[in-house]
């Protein structure tokens, strides 16, 4: 039995949840509320919360906090408001992020990586035309498409600014793009995919272009599971993917324009803000924890105190960084001159390593100030789960490929911030 | 062209021949076609810096370290002519 087959085999392929490929789901959406975004916010953060230790002991896509996040009508935020959305802020986006990353990591990875996706759609398609892009921008808002995001591919791995395969034109006015992706998260839940591609297929490999597949022009066949130590939520799997698209599904904007303006500094804005959620949330607990023994002896600081202001010196640390660069990013979202800049790379380069080895090293700070409980599975003082999930932002995108691009950078560097 | 700005341009294409890894041959760019259209990356394009600050002994300042500057043969000449005016 081959492997695909074996795969297939497995009850996980037929999840309830999961949009068939080739159909486009009619989503029967209660009528909105008239929630502020921050109404919106708490609703969707207690979803997450309620649902998050079974997300991870199941490994499964966290249906019930991305349900929530259609019916608080969150995806298509960045959308403006004469598109159907709600033209919220990449800050306001940023703290949403944290504060899933709170409760489920595994949701704000995901609701992460939907909008440096919508953002590439918001940024780079001429919304105030209309165009085959600008009603797939619309559906998003108003059907609330959950958008994933196809870069890494078989024998390139992480490198997002380098493709293997190539637009297709069929002669036909359509266009197909083959992919062997070594993981695509939660490809099996989104109603469509943003796939990188080689502009045509005699293009040099860094000539690239982003392809909008909904799901309806999509086949995903899955290659390898996600049984991971952590984030086991984002159902991050491999998959052969082939996609045949009207031509007009091709963005206008070659990719090192919208990578480096959009996806890069979006993505690591977007999943730092979640990392700062998991280690605010670990240093939380390891504060109550001291606070607890502390009220047992008053006037003697327990063990773990002199542990903890420790830990809050790298929480400052991590809090600062991230606040100044998602501040950075919102305030020169316009600004190509910065976007294109070399601080501006450095600094989303920096910022990524920096804050996905700070959210491991304050999370495995937090165990050792609570002790035996924390290293439980289960009750109101574990962390094995912030633990597990904190260990892999520095994985994701492997953080030496990302220092080698710093370091090359270094190279010509006049040391501007 | 002068003949100064031509010499220029053929010292950077020996440079960009050397370094930008392009999937076409350097020998045969005309002096204003993209160098990231031939193929050159991002990762090329530092080296493409650096050796074009060995030929010339000049040093790009930081609001030249941009994208557009490395455009092309003749981007590239034209900062290259502005800093050696300015020295």
């Amino acid at each position: 039995m081959s492997l695909r087959t074996e795969l297939g085999a497995t009850d996980k392929v037929a999840d309830q949840h999961e949009i068939p490929t080739g159909t486009t789901v009619v989503r029967d959406l209660p009528p909105d509320t008239h929630n502020t975004w921050e109404q919106r916010v708490e609703a969707v953060v207690a979803v997450a919360r309620e649902h998050a230790d079974d997300v991870d002991r199941q490994g499964r896509f966290p249906h019930e906090a991305i349900g929530e996040c259609r019916r608080q009508r969150i995806f298509g935020a960045v959308v403006p408001q004469a598109r159907g959305g709600r033209a919220v802020s990449i800050v306001e986006l940023c703290a949403l992020i944290e504060e899933l990353g709170r409760v489920c990591g595994s949701t704000a990875a995901i609701v992460a990586m939907h909008f440096s996706q919508e953002l590439c759609l918001t940024r780079h398609v001429d919304l105030e035309q209309e165009s085959a892009l600008t009603a797939v921008t619309e559906r998003v808002a108003a059907e609330q498409w959950l958008l994933a995001s196809s870069t890494t591919e078989k024998n390139i791995g992480g490198d997002t600014r380098t493709s293997s395969c190539a637009v297709v034109e069929n002669g036909d006015g359509t266009v197909t793009v083959c992919k062997s992706a070594p993981v695509i998260s939660y490809a099996r839940y989104a109603d469509a995919i943003l796939v990188t591609a080689r502009r045509h297929p005699e293009a040099p490999s860094s000539e690239q272009v982003l392809v909008v597949a909904p799901k309806s022009a999509l086949k995903l066949d899955r290659t390898t599971p996600w049984d991971a130590l952590g984030l086991r939520g984002t159902m991050s799997e491999g998959f052969e993917l082939e996609a045949t698209v009207s031509a007009d599904h091709v963005l206008p904007v070659d990719f090192a324009t919208i990578s480096s303006h959009t996806m890069l500094p979006a993505s690591h804005t977007l999943w730092a803000s979640s990392w700062l959620g998991l280690a605010s949330a670990a240093g939380d607990l390891a504060r109550k924890f001291v606070q607890k023994k502390a009220r047992a002896t008053p006037g003697e600081l327990p063990p773990g105190a002199l542990r903890l202001a420790e830990l809050e010196i790298e929480l400052q640390r991590m809090t600062d960084v991230v606040r100044v660069n998602v501040r950075r990013f919102a305030d020169q979202a316009d600004d190509v001159s910065v976007l294109g800049s070399m601080p501006f790379a450095i600094a989303m380069n920096t910022l990524k390593v920096s804050t996905s080895e700070l959210v491991r090293q304050i999370v495995g700070d937090a165990m050792v100030i609570v002790g035996i409980a924390s290293y439980s599975n289960t009750g109101p003082w574990s962390l094995a789960r912030p633990l597990r999930d904190a260990m892999g932002p520095s994985l994701q995108v492997n953080n030496d490929r990302i220092l080698k691009n710093t370091a090359t950078l270094q190279m010509v560097s006049r040391g501007r911030r | 062209m002068s003949q100064d700005r031509s010499q220029l341009v053929e010292t950077i294409r020996d440079v960009v021949a050397q370094h930008a890894h392009l999937s076409s041959d350097a020998a045969s760019l005309s002096a204003s076609e993209s160098l990231y259209t031939a193929g050159m990356t991002s990762h090329a394009s530092v080296n493409v810096m650096l050796g074009v600050e060995d030929a010339f002994d000049i040093e790009f300042p930081e609001e030249m370290l941009t994208k557009e500057t490395f455009e092309s043969l003749d981007s590239i000449a034209q900062a290259v002519a502005t800093l050696q005016d300015e020295q």
